[in-house]
């Protein structure tokens, strides 16, 4: 399996585990600030182990929140998980393995894995991924849960615009596809339109309605222009100028 | 607040959490999917990862994130269309932001 890995992969895997180390410090950090027991930030990053939940759970126990709050407005940013277990599957094996598999999708492991073509460096990306990551955000909670005070503002090293360009950078070659440039184009615009009313991970769910917009775009696709693939790719673009 | 009901919180939170990142692959063995679905589930994943981006770059809770953090993710998204590598991408994007909040850009 580790084979795949090439070079160029784990590279880029390991400039994500340098930043999202960072960030797990600041999380560690900010966790213990705000009078929480130092044993929380390193339990999240174990049993949760996503990192939007987290600072989501600590934001609302640390300020003197119900903690039924902060496990409902968790699991309402963990609720995307379900569809990206439809979409990576196939990489997780069967049993025990799929069982740590599981737990391993992130984000990040989820984009990695689908920004390759072939199933064998699929598997390699998803698992080197969401094992270094494991890792890497532990060993940064640790650290920084035990007086990591000098990584508390993780915007002065501009690291809240590295994890949204790493996301950006791994879904872009799949917005090729005209049906997907066109389903992610209206979830961004319906996340975006609903994200001032309503509580935190809702309008990335609702921006799933994009994918009908894909959908009903291919078939009017097929219908009107029976014509090549490449031509109906040209007034996809032209359409979206 | 107790230790105890902290720790019983974090649990909750984390068998939910898995409970998601489970039923995804459970229910794809059990049930027959066509191709065409399975597409749409890839196109899923993908609208689901770009709304992500697209509201970690513009929003900071339900709040406007202010003019460093999206700059930088646009520069990011430029070179990254330009086929950019991918640590050229992240650092640059990084390095906007941290850069124009040195200028003093919210």
């Amino acid at each position: 399996m580790w084979r795949t890995l090439d070079s160029g992969l784990a590279r880029d895997i390991a400039l994500v585990c340098v930043a999202d180390t960072i960030v797990g410090v600041s999380f560690g950090a900010i966790t213990v600030s705000q009078g929480l027991p130092f044993w929380l930030p390193m339990l999240l990053s174990v049993v949760v182990f996503a990192g939007a939940a987290q600072f989501m759970f600590v934001g609302i126990v640390g300020a003197g929140g119900n903690p039924i709050a902060a496990v409902i407005a968790g699991l309402l940013v963990n609720a995307r998980h379900l569809p990206f277990g439809f979409a990576v599957n196939d990489v997780l094996g069967s049993g025990l393995r799929r069982i740590i598999g599981c737990h391993l999708m992130i984000d990040e492991s989820v984009a990695f894995a689908l920004a390759q073509q072939d199933p064998r460096r699929r598997r390699s990306a998803y698992w080197g991924c969401g094992i270094a990551l494991f890792v890497c955000w532990n060993l940064g909670v640790l650290a920084g849960a035990f007086g990591g005070q000098v990584v508390t503002d993780t915007e002065a090293f501009g690291l809240d615009a590295a994890f949204p360009a790493v996301l950006l950078a791994l879904i872009l070659p799949a917005m090729r596809d005209p049906a997907t440039r066109r389903a992610a184009l209206a979830g961004v615009v319906i996340a975006l339109a609903t994200a001032p009313f309503l509580p935190a991970g809702l309008p990335v769910l609702l921006a799933l309605a994009g994918v009908l917009v894909g959908l009903r775009g291919r078939k009017t696709d097929q219908e009107k222009e029976p014509a090549t693939d490449e031509k109906a790719d040209t007034t996809d673009q032209e359409a979206a100028v | 607040m107790t230790s105890a009901s902290l720790v019983l919180a974090a649990v909750v939170l984390g068998v939910g959490t898995f409970a998601f990142r489970f039923a995804g692959p459970v229910l794809r063995t059990r049930v027959d999917i066509s191709p065409r679905l399975e597409r749409a589930m890839a196109m899923a994943a993908i609208t689901l990862l770009a709304a992500l981006v697209g509201t970690a770059a513009l929003l900071d809770g339900q709040e406007f994130a202010g003019v460093a953090r999206p700059a930088g993710i646009a520069v990011g998204g430029v070179l990254a269309w330009c086929k950019a590598p991918f640590a050229v991408v992240v650092i640059a994007a990084a390095g906007t932001a941290a850069g124009l909040r040195l200028l003093g850009v919210p």
